[in-house]
This record gives structure tokens, sequence and C-alpha cells, in this order.
């Protein structure tokens, strides 16, 4: 892959952290927390590694991904938003009624989605799959699957990570599969090392026969290099464990376990919004933040 | 006649055959592909079988995403080791649509000696409450066969409900598979009994029994036990105006529950629901039938009970 445009990615990735707070407030429910901590790593996967094409979602030479931490779908809403699966206005959709944007991903909503998560633990299975009936069908695309930290305390994490690094298709090993460990250190009732420590994390992927990486995932640079390394790995897949800062770009929301789950206010936002955008607010942020304004209640 | 035969055998065989001409097909195992019967599929096509271990959340999670890459995956484990990964089944398979094959073997207490642990007593009652999986339990081998010729056809996930023992046969090579219909096997006027896969046997039995007390029963192969063959139990319904139904599940939820269901809504019609009432057990398997009412003899009685009441 090309060296990576930073300055551009990052510049998408804020917008994507300005668009996943907009989303929430209009949806009055979500995970900012989780949205914002993996977004850096979606914005890096689908605008300087995916190969797809958003005009055909389905075509057989696409790169899979799969968002194993499924609540954190905004942030891929965003992404694919932004690389034109759909105009980004519907993104405010979001949890409505009949909308292709369901809160947690849906497969036969909304095309480009690769498979229904949301339920923690199973988005890797999947992956693993895939990359088996690639191997299969002789085809090159490559899987990609992103997971939460406290997901992975699920035991059909470990048992798909247990037999992944056996399963060859074709005599081909899968070593077209990355997985990538959001490690933002919080879950729902509290911080990872409360509730059930993963330490030492790496170790165990690295024990289960994956190659293991472990990198800033907010550092585009290192996610980039680490995603090279991945695609370069002979005869196993990696495993790239990411730390982050759950909330992060959101002073109020960072390294707190109540932002998991709870969608921000309209001020909430708008207060969020300036601090990600800057002050004076740039041309792409004043619409939202005006939109948003006008959500408030009198 | 031909010879009885598991279902899983039938199963194992009919891969195979299908394999051979189709190469989307893959299995996918849980240490169980003895039990399973696809070590046949694994011997002609070794790379076409895979065995996860002792894993079935996961085997069930690689099933969908084989699918969903192109592959016709049978994902096989005894029946309630399957089903009991309910979640994995319900939005990796169901709510994703992805179309996997899932074969559920040892169902019922018909296994015999292992007990409960190991029998499929609660499956047809969990899978039914998913919208978009269809519910096979042939009747005999060459139902079976079909069943998985179908299975591999069908547009989406479907469950196969199998017997670790020999069925005796019940229909001949004229018999045509076909999903949400079930054949009248013997005609009657005084009492329908529906009955599937180990069962029909015994509802024959007992419905010869039943004659010789001057009790016309008609029997229905309930194979498609999702979706139900609503005109042909209607219709039976309507005939006789009494309907029983005996089957290798728990009473709840299963095949009876179905049917009540159904007949509550279209036609209330007296019903009598055989079927597993407690948690299973070791035994013999004949002694298991007897004890829970599910041979011929068993079925007699309680249906004369029934007719009695």
């Amino acid at each position: 892959m090309a060296r990576p445009d930073v300055p551009r990615l990052a510049a998408i990735a804020r917008e994507g952290r300005v668009q996943i707070l907009r989303m929430l407030t209009h949806a009055g429910s979500g995970h900012p927390g989780g949205s914002l901590s993996v977004i850096d790593i979606l914005t890096t996967l689908y605008f300087n590694r995916l190969r797809y094409d958003p005009a055909r979602p389905l075509d057989e030479d696409r790169d899979r991904f799969v968002l194993s931490k499924g609540h954190c779908v905004p942030a891929q809403y965003f992404c694919m938003a932004k690389a034109g699966f759909f105009p980004m206005d519907r993104l405010v959709t979001l949890r409505k009624l009949g909308s292709p944007l369901q809160g947690h991903p849906d497969r036969t909503a909304l095309p480009g989605i690769e498979a229904a998560t949301g339920s923690l633990g199973q988005g890797l299975s999947i992956a693993v799959g895939m990359a088996l009936g690639l191997r299969l069908a002789g085809r090159a695309p490559r899987v990609y699957c992103v997971l939460g930290d406290g997901e992975i305390q699920e035991g059909q994490v470990w048992e798909t990570a247990m037999s992944a690094p056996h399963l060859a298709g074709n005599g081909q090993p899968l070593d077209n599969l990355v997985a990538i460990v959001d490690y933002n250190g919080i879950q729902l009732d509290s911080f990872v090392k409360k509730v059930l420590d993963l330490e030492p994390l790496a170790d165990k992927w690295k024990a289960f026969g994956w190659a293991t990486l472990e990198i800033d995932g907010h550092d585009i640079a290192q996610i980039d290099k680490a995603l090279d390394q991945a695609d370069a790995e002979k005869g196993r897949p990696t495993c790239i464990i990411a730390h982050t800062v759950k909330g992060k770009g959101v002073s109020f929301m960072e390294n707190d376990p109540e932002w998991h789950g709870k969608a921000p206010k309209p001020a909430e936002a708008v207060r969020a919004i300036r601090e990600i955008a800057g002050d004076p607010l740039p041309d792409w942020a004043a619409p939202v933040v005006a939109e948003l304004t006008a959500l408030e209640k009198p | 006649m031909a010879a009885a035969k598991a279902t899983r055998a039938a199963f194992g065989e009919a891969l195979v055959d299908l394999g051979k001409r189709d190469e989307r097909i893959v299995t996918v195992d849980a240490d169980l592909s003895k039990s399973t019967m696809t070590v046949g599929f694994a011997k002609a096509y070794p790379g076409r079988a895979f065995n996860v271990g002792i894993a079935e959340s996961g085997m069930i999670g690689l099933a969908a995403g084989l699918a969903l890459t192109g592959r016709v995956p049978f994902a096989c484990s005894f029946a309630c080791f399957l089903v009991g990964r309910f979640e994995t089944i319900r939005v990796s398979v169901a709510y994703t649509q992805a179309p996997v094959k899932l074969v559920g073997t040892h169902v019922g207490v018909a296994i015999g000696e292992d007990g409960y642990s190991q029998m499929g007593l609660e499956d047809i009652a969990c899978l039914r409450a998913l919208p978009n999986i269809p519910i096979v339990q042939p009747a005999d081998e060459i139902e079976a066969k079909q069943a998985v010729a179908y299975a591999v056809e069908h547009p989406g996930p479907i469950y196969l409900r199998l017997t670790r023992q020999a069925l005796e046969p019940v229909h001949d090579e004229s018999y045509r598979f076909r999903l949400g219909v079930s054949p009248v096997l013997r005609p009657g006027r005084d009492v329908s009994i529906l009955a599937s896969g180990g069962t029909v046997a015994s509802a024959l039995q007992a419905a010869r029994a039943l004659e010789a007390q001057g009790v016309q029963a008609e029997v229905l192969n309930v194979s498609s036990i999702k979706p139900l063959d609503e005109e042909a139990i209607l219709r039976t319904a309507g005939k006789t105006g009494r309907v029983v139904t005996v089957e290798d599940h728990h009473v709840h939820g299963g095949l009876g529950g179905a049917v009540a269901e159904l007949l509550a809504e279209a036609l209330p019609t007296p019903m009598k629901r055989i079927g597993v009432t407690t948690f299973g057990e070791s035994g013999d398997p004949k002694g298991l039938y007897a004890k829970h009412g599910l041979d011929g003899d068993g079925v007699a009685r309680a249906v004369t009970a029934f007719l009695d009441r």
C-alpha cells in the first residue's frame, strides 16, 4: 500500500467524530464512547486499505469487513456514507423505524454490511469463515474484523481464535485475515480491569498462534503500518491490539464508562463538536452545529 | 423392502453423492463427524470437510462465513449441542440470512444409554421461534436423501433433524419430498395421528392395533414441521375431529405445539400431544420409547384414552 496521507485521513476521522455525535444526538440513543475510540481505525481501513466499490457492494472481489463490536456501527455508517454507499444526510435516520441504518449492523437492510453483529462474540467466527471461504474459492480478497475488548470476554471468540491458525482452504492458511481489537479499556459496567481483566492480552493471542501486534489505535500512521505488516504476514492470521481511548476527542467523554451507551443531548453534542472541529467552526461543521442547536428543547 | 437405516447415515451417504456434483458443498463438524456421519464426505473430499473441535458456537459462525462466501456448508452436531448455541444461530445465521444447512443428529430419547445430556428434546421448540429456518425431520432413508438434496437448493438457512437409530422404510421410490407437504400414510376417519421421524413407525403400529378395536386412524408423516402443511392438517382435523401428535421431543413447543397453534386459530379441534414430558434418561431405546409412551403400544393406549374422554 502507498504511504498513507495522514493529514487527509485525520481530517476524515475528525469529520467522522462530528457525524457520529450528530447521528447519536438525532437518534437519542447509541454508543458514543466506542464509536469515537474506533473511528481512526475504521477511517484507515475504509480510506486506505479496503478494496470495495460503493456502487457494487456485493462484488465478489471486494475485501470483507466485519464490525464484530456492532454497537459502534455509527462509526461504520459514517465511513460508508463518506465512501459513497449512501448520502451523508441519511445518517440522521440512525435507529429510526424503517431506516436501513439499524441500531446494530443488519446485512440485509444495508448493502455493504457483511454480517449482522451486535450480539458480541460472533463476528470473528464469521470473519474466519469468510477467510476460509475465500481461500476455497481461490479468491484474493482479504478479511478484516474489529472486535471490542469487553467483547473478547465471550468464549466464542476464543473458540474461533484457537481454530483460525489451523484452518486452511486449498492448502492456503488464513493469512488473508486480520483481527483488530479496539482496546479502550472500558466496557458497559465499568473499566475492563475491574470487570474482567484481559491482561496479558497480547500473550493470549500469541499463545493461540496469531501474529500479534500492538499499536496506538489513534495514530493513523501506526495503524496503517500494522495493516501493512498484517497483509504481509504469511502462514497465519494477525491480531492487532489497538490501544485506544474510549470517547476519544471529546474531553468530557474520554475514559468515562458513563459514555459507553448514552447519547449526548444536543447541547452536549454541540460542545463536543466545537472541541473536535475547532474554533471558529470550519465550513463543514457549522451546518451540523446549527442543525443540532435547533434540536434543543426550548 | 429396503433395510432400516438411520437418517443420519442416509444423510452422510447423500452428501457424498451430492458433493461429487456440487463442489460448493462443504461440511463443518465439532468433533462428532463419526457420529453425524460426515466422515464419508470427509474421506471423499478431504479439502472440503472441516473440524473445529468441540466448539459448536465457533462452528456455526464459521459456517455462516462460508455460506456468505459462496459455499454450501452443512454445520453438524448433536441436535442439543447445535441448537443449544441458539444465540449464534439466531444472529449469525437467521438474522444475517446466511444460508447455513444446520444438521442436528441424535434426536430424542431414542439415542438410549448416553442419557439426557446428549438428547435433542427441545431443538424444535427453539428453532420454531425463528422466522426463517425451515425444520425438516425425514421419516426414512428415501425421504432423508431427498431432504438433503432439497437443503442444498433451499435459498436460505434450514434445519435437518436426524436420528441415531435406524428407521424402517415408510416411503417407496416414487415418493417426492416437498417442503411444506405432509403425506397421508394411512387413511382413516376416527382420529388423526400426526407423527414425525422416529415416531412415524409407532403411529403406524398404533393404527394397526387400533384397527383391531374398530378405530380407523389416519396417519400423516409430518416431516415438514416448519412450514407445516396447513392444508393437510386442517383437512385431516376436519375429517376426523380428533388430532393426536406424537414426537420424540419435549411435549411443549415441538410438533404438538405447532399443530396446536394452527388448530386453535384455524379449526379448534380436541387434541392430545404425545411427547417427552420430563427429562430424558439412560436406558435401552426400546425401553425408553415404552416408558415415555412413544412406541406403538403407548401411542395406541394414549389414543384410546383420548377418544374415551
